[in-house]
C-alpha cells in the first residue's frame, strides 16, 4: 500500500474523528448537540446505504424498514420480553442482518428499478407490521423506550448521545474504509462499474452484493436503535417509506461512494429544515428547490463534485 | 468538512438573528402544520396567530408584549422533539403550546418536565393528560369521553349490537381501543370490526363486509380527516340502513361539505363550537363559541373547526394564568395558576383543572349532534 | 357473489387511477429513462385546479380543461427547468431531482390552494346503480370509461401521428432517432406534457369519489410506480394491467383477508411476481451491455 493510499484511507477517518472531537468546543447549547447527534445517527444509516448504492450500485428504497427494526428492538425487547436494553440493541441489529440475508438472496437478483420496487415493498411491509401489531408495538402512537443502562451508568441527554453516536460513526467509517480497500471492496466497485463484466472476471457478484446489503441493514438497525434510545420513544413514523426516501436523498445529495458524503448528506437534510424555518409557509418550496438545484449543479453529489473541482485546480 | 463548517456558520447566524426580539413574554408552539395531521395543526396555527395579535392589540399581558414562535413538525415526533428543544434552549420561551398529535406530544412532554416549563398540548389520547406530568396540561376532549357519549346514545336508542370501522392512524386506532375498554360497561356488543388506512380513498370492501354481517344495529366510525367523509359516502352508496355514528374527529363543517347528502342522519359527539349559532342563549358557552367562530371565519375565510378551538382554549387558559401570576417570568407560578383554572369557559366546554385533573372537562362538554338537511342539529 | 362484485367494482375504480399514474410513469420512462416521482402531483393538480376554478365560478368543463392545461405546463416546466439541464446525470440523481420537484409542487399547492380536503360534485349525478346485488356509482363507471378512453386515445396518438411515432422511435433508440432527424429533446418534452395530461385527467375524474388535497400525490406515485414495475417497466399495457391488478388486490385483500394488511397483500404479490418474473408481467428481459 502506498503512503498516499494509507493517508487517504486514514485521512477520512481521522478527519471525521477530529470533527467529532472538536465540534463540542463550538456547540453553544443542547439544541446544537441534538442537531449534531441526529446528523451522526442518520449518517450512520446513510453510510450503510452508501455501501449498497455507491459501491455495489444497488438502489434500496427499504432501509427505513431496517432502521425501524433496530428502533423497535430496543422498545419491544425490554418491554415485552424482559431483554435488557444493552442486549436488545445488538439483537435488533442481528435480526435486521438476518432478515437482509434471507430476503437479500431473491431480491438482489433483480435489476435496477425492479430492485427499487422490491425493497420498497419490503420496507412498507415492515412498517405495516409496526402499525398494526399494536399489542407489541403500541400501534400508530408508538411506545416508549427504556434508557440504555451500562454498568449502572444511564445514557441520557444530548451530550452523552453526541459521544455515543459520534464514536460509533467514526468506527463505522473506519469499518467502511477498510472494507472498501479490501478485496471485497474492490469487488464492490467492480460490480458497480459493470456487473456482467465482473461476473466474467470471476467476481462472485451475488455473494458480494449480499454482504453489502446485510452490512447496510445492520448499520441502519444500529442507527435506528440509537434514535429510539435517544428520543426515548418510537412510532411507525421511524420506519416509514418517507424515511427510506430521506436516506436515499441524503446518500445521493452527499455523494454516492463517499464516506464523507454520507455525513454531509445527513447533515444537509438535518440542518436545512432548522434553517428554513425563516421562510415560514414557504419552507417546503425552498427545500424542494434546493434539492433540485444541488442535484442539477453538483450532480455526482456535494462531496465528490466539490472534491473534483478542488483537485483539478491543483495540478 | 469545510462545507460542514460553513453550513454550521450559516446555521448559527440564522438561529441567532431569528432569536433577537424585544418581546417580554415569549410563547413557543410546535404544531403539525403540514403532513398527515395538517388539519389539526393548520387551524391551531391560524388560531394562535390571530389571538396573539389580538392580545397585543389589547395591550399585551399586564402591559407586556407577547411574542409567539411557531414551528412545524410535519407530524414527525423526532422533528417535534428537535423543535421543542430549540424553543427551550435557543428561543428561551416562557411557555409551550405544543403537540398536535399524541405521538408528537409524548415526544415533547419529557422536555417540558425537565426544563420546568408549563406546557399545554392538543393531543387526543388520555395519556397526554396524565397528572403525573407535573408541567403538562391538555385541552381537547379525550377519545374515551367521545366513546362514552356515543354509547350512552346507543343505549338510549336500544341499539346494542354494533360494528366498528376505524382508521389505522393514531386517532382512529386510539379511539377504537378506548371504546373497547368500555363496551361492557354500556352493555354494547361489537359484532364486527374493520379498518382502513389514513390515505385510503375507497372503503366499500370493508363496508360490504359490515353490511353482510347479520344483526348489526349501528355502525361506529372512529377516524379523522377525510376518512369519515368517504366512509359516509360509501355507506350510503351501499344502501346500509342502520344508523351511522361518527366521532368527534370529524370536527368541522367541512365533513358535511365533503360527504354531501350522505351525511344526513349521521350522529356524532361534538363540542358546542360546531353548533354555536343554534345553541340556546342560556348556554354558558354561547358567547365564547360565537365570538371565536365569527373571528376565525372572518380572518381565515375557512369554516371553524374544533381543533382550532382547542388552541383557543389552551391559549386563553395560558394567558389568564400568566395574568394571574403577574407575568411569565416565574414559570412555577404560571404552572400553579394553570392548575387552579376554574370555570374557564372555552370552546370545548367548561374547564375545571385540579392537581389530579390536568384536562378539566367532563362528559357534559360533548353535545350529541345529528345532521339534518346538511346542517347540525342537537339530538338531545 | 354480491360481495365479490362489490370488491371488484371497488378494485377496478381505484385500480384505474393507479393505471393512469403507471401509464404516466411509463411514458416518461420510455422517452427519457427518468423515473418521475412527481407523477402523483399531476393527479393532485388535476383535482385541485378543477376544484378551485369551479369554486371561483368557472363552469366545470372549462375548469377541467384549465386543470389539464396547468398540469401540462407544469410538466413541460419540470422537463425544461429541472430534467433537461441535468441531462447526462445518473439515474438516481434524476430521481432525486423529481423527488425535489414533488416536494416543491406540494409546497406550492399548499400555499396557492390550501391544506384542506376538497370534493367535486359527481359529473353524472344520481343514486348508485345496483348490479347483481352490488352497487356502483355512476361516477365510478365514468372513471373506468374515462381511463379506457385515455388509453385508446393514447394508442391512436402513438400509432397514427408523427409525434407519437417519433416518441416510440425515441423510446426504442434515442441515438438512432436523433440520426433520422427527430428532435429528441422536443419529443421528451412532449412525453412530459402527455404524461401530465393523463395524470390530470385521472385526478379530475376521481376527485368526486375519493376527494383530493395538496398531498394526495405521494401515495399515488408510490402505488403507480409499483403498478408500473409489476406490469413491466416501459410497457404501456403492463402499466394498465399492473394498475388494475394492484387495485383489485387491495379490494379483495380488504374484503376477504384483512383490511389492516390490504396494502401488504398488494406488495407481497408484487414481490412474489418479481421473484418469479424478474422483469414484471410484461417486461422484456433486457440485455445489459458490458
Amino acid at each position: 500500500m502506498t503512503m498516499q493510499a494509507l493517508l487517504r484511507r486514514h485521512g477520512v477517518v481521522l478527519g471525521l474523528a477530529v470533527l467529532v472531537l472538536v465540534l463540542p468546543l463550538v456547540l453553544p447549547s443542547n439544541f446544537y448537540f441534538r442537531i449534531a447527534t441526529l446528523t451522526f445517527i442518520f449518517a450512520l444509516a446513510v453510510l450503510g446505504l452508501n455501501l449498497v448504492m455507491g459501491y455495489a450500485g444497488q438502489v434500496s428504497l427499504g432501509h427505513g424498514g431496517f432502521f425501524g427494526i433496530g428502533a423497535y428492538a430496543v422498545a419491544v425487547g425490554p418491554t415485552h420480553f424482559g431483554i435488557p436494553v444493552w442486549a436488545a440493541l445488538p439483537l435488533g441489529a442481528l435480526l435486521a442482518g438476518l432478515l437482509a440475508f434471507l430476503i437479500g438472496r431473491p431480491i438482489l437478483k433483480l435489476k435496477g428499478h425492479y430492485l427499487a420496487v422490491a425493497t420498497l415493498g419490503m420496507g412498507i411491509l415492515i412498517a405495516m407490521v409496526f402499525t398494526n401489531e399494536a399489542q407489541f408495538t403500541g400501534g400508530p402512537d408508538g411506545m416508549s423506550v427504556p434508557r440504555l443502562v451500562l454498568f449502572g451508568w444511564s445514557a441520557r441527554g444530548p451530550v452523552t448521545w453526541y459521544w455515543i453516536s459520534g464514536v460509533s460513526l467514526v468506527g463505522a467509517a473506519w469499518l467502511a474504509m477498510n472494507l472498501i480497500d479490501s478485496p471485497t471492496g474492490r469487488a464492490f466497485r467492480a460490480i458497480h462499474d459493470s456487473e456482467p463484466a465482473s461476473g466474467v472476471l470471476g467476481v462472485n457478484v451475488a455473494r458480494y452484493k449480499l454482504i453489502a446489503f446485510v452490512l447496510s441493514a445492520v448499520f441502519a438497525a444500529v442507527a435506528g436503535a440509537y434514535l429510539a434510545l435517544y428520543d426515548g420513544g418510537v412510532t411507525p413514523r421511524t420506519a416509514e417509506f418517507l424515511r427510506s426516501i430521506e436516506f436515499v436523498t441524503m446518500a445521493v445529495l452527499g455523494g454516492l461512494g463517499s464516506v464523507i458524503g454520507s455525513v454531509v448528506g445527513a447533515a444537509f437534510l438535518t440542518i436545512l429544515p432548522q434553517v428554513l424555518t425563516v421562510f415560514h409557509d414557504y419552507e417546503h418550496v425552498v427545500l424542494g428547490l434546493l434539492i433540485i438545484l444541488f442535484m442539477m449543479f453538483l450532480r455526482d453529489g456535494i462531496v465528490p463534485t466539490l472534491a473534483r473541482l478542488i483537485f483539478r485546480r491543483r495540478p | 468538512m469545510n462545507l460542514l463548517r460553513k453550513v454550521f456558520a450559516v446555521a448559527v447566524f440564522v438561529f441567532a438573528s431569528a432569536t433577537v426580539a424585544d418581546a417580554q413574554i415569549k410563547i413557543g408552539a410546535v404544531l403539525s402544520v403540514t403532513g398527515p395531521a395538517s388539519f389539526l395543526g393548520d387551524p391551531e396555527k391560524r388560531t394562535l396567530e390571530i389571538y396573539a395579535a389580538e392580545i397585543n392589540k389589547q395591550g399585551g399581558i399586564n402591559g407586556q408584549k407577547l411574542e409567539v414562535v411557531i414551528y412545524d413538525d410535519g407530524g414527525d415526533p423526532n422533528q417535534a422533539r428537535t423543535f421543542a428543544t430549540r424553543l427551550i434552549e435557543e428561543d428561551k420561551v416562557d411557555a409551550l403550546l405544543a403537540g398536535s398529535t399524541t405521538a408528537t406530544t409524548m415526544a415533547i412532554i419529557p422536555l417540558a418536565e425537565e426544563a420546568k416549563i408549563p406546557l399545554i398540548n392538543f393531543a387526543g389520547a388520555v395519556v397526554a393528560a396524565d397528572p403525573k406530568f407535573k408541567w403538562n396540561f391538555k385541552t381537547p376532549h379525550t377519545d374515551l369521553m367521545a366513546c362514552e357519549k356515543i354509547f350512552v346514545d346507543l343505549q338510549k336508542r336500544k341499539l346494542t349490537k354494533i360494528a366498528i370501522i376505524s382508521g389505522t392512524d393514531a386517532f382512529g386506532k386510539s379511539m377504537r381501543d378506548q371504546c373497547m375498554t368500555v363496551v361492557k360497561k354500556y352493555g354494547i356488543e361489537v359484532l364486527h370490526e374493520e379498518t382502513y388506512g389514513p390515505r385510503d380513498s375507497d372503503m366499500t370492501p370493508q363496508l360490504t363486509n359490515i353490511k353482510a354481517k347479520a344483526g348489526v344495529q349501528a355502525v361506529v366510525n372512529t377516524g379523522f380527516g377525510q376518512g369519515p367523509a368517504i366512509v359516509t359516502r360509501n355507506y350510503r352508496q351501499l344502501g346500509i340502513s342502520v344508523p351511522l355514528y361518527q366521532s368527534h374527529g370529524v370536527g368541522s363543517k367541512q365533513y358535511i361539505d365533503l360527504a354531501g347528502d350522505a351525511a344526513n342522519g349521521v350522529r356524532l359527539p361534538a363540542a358546542a363550537l360546531l353548533v354555536a349559532t343554534i345553541l340556546p342563549d342560556s348556554d354558558p358557552q354561547k358567547k365564547v363559541v360565537v365570538a371565536y367562530k365569527t373571528k376565525y371565519e372572518a380572518e381565515t375565510k375557512q369554516p371553524v373547526s374544533t381543533f382550532g378551538g382547542h388552541m383557543y382554549d389552551g391559549f386563553m387558559i395560558m394567558i389568564e394564568a400568566m395574568k394571574r401570576a403577574g407575568g411569565a417570568k416565574d414559570k412555577g407560578k404560571v404552572r400553579d395558576e394553570i392548575e387552579k383554572t376554574k370555570n374557564f369557559i372555552g370552546t370545548g366546554g367548561v374547564v375545571n383543572m385540579s392537581p389530579t385533573d390536568h384536562l378539566g372537562l367532563d362528559l357534559s362538554a360533548f353535545k350529541m349532534l345529528e345532521i339534518k338537511n346538511g346542517n347540525w342539529t342537537l339530538a338531545e | 357473489m354480491a360481495q365479490f362484485l362489490q370488491y371488484a367494482f371497488s378494485g377496478l375504480t381505484v385500480g384505474a387511477v393507479y393505471a393512469l399514474v403507471a401509464l404516466g410513469f411509463t411514458l416518461i420512462y420510455n422517452a427519457s429513462g427518468v423515473i418521475n416521482f412527481a407523477q402523483g402531483e399531476f393527479v393532485m393538480l388535476g383535482g385541485m385546479v378543477t376544484v378551485f376554478a369551479a369554486a371561483a365560478g368557472v363552469p366545470l368543463p372549462l375548469a377541467a380543461l384549465l386543470a389539464i392545461a396547468v398540469a401540462v405546463l407544469v410538466g413541460i416546466a419540470l422537463h425544461l427547468f429541472a430534467i433537461e439541464p441535468a441531462k447526462g446525470a445518473s439515474a438516481v440523481t434524476l430521481i432525486i431531482i423529481t423527488i425535489g420537484a414533488s416536494i416543491l409542487l406540494r409546497g406550492l399547492a399548499s400555499i396557492v390552494f390550501d391544506k384542506r380536503f376538497h370534493a367535486l360534485p359527481a359529473f353524472i349525478p344520481g343514486e348508485a346503480w345496483r348490479v347483481g346485488g352490488a352497487s356502483i356509482l355512476p361516477q365510478s363507471a365514468l372513471v373506468l370509461g374515462g381511463a379506457a378512453a385515455v388509453v385508446v386515445l393514447l394508442w391512436v396518438f402513438m400509432s397514427r401521428t408523427l409525434v407519437g411515432k417519433a416518441m416510440i422511435a425515441t423510446a426504442a433508440n434515442r441515438m438512432a432517432a436523433r440520426l433520422v432527424g427527430i428532435n429528441t429533446v422536443w419529443i421528451i418534452c412532449a412525453s412530459f406534457a402527455v404524461s401530465a395530461a393523463i395524470g390530470a385527467i385521472g385526478g379530475i375524474l376521481v376527485t368526486p369519489i375519493t376527494l383530493t388535497n395538496y398531498d394526495v400525490g405521494t401515495l399515488l406515485a408510490l402505488k403507480g410506480f409499483s403498478a408500473a414495475m409489476l406490469g413491466g417497466m416501459g410497457n404501456p399495457l403492463g402499466a394498465i394491467v399492473g394498475g388494475l391488478v394492484v387495485g383489485l388486490l387491495e379490494a379483495f385483500g380488504a374484503g376477504y383477508i384483512s383490511s389492516a394488511y390490504k396494502d401488504a397483500i398488494a406488495f407481497l404479490v408484487i414481490l412474489l411476481v418479481l421473484f418469479v418474473m424478474p422483469n414484471g408481467l410484461f417486461g422484456r428481459a433486457g440485455v445489459e451491455r458490458v
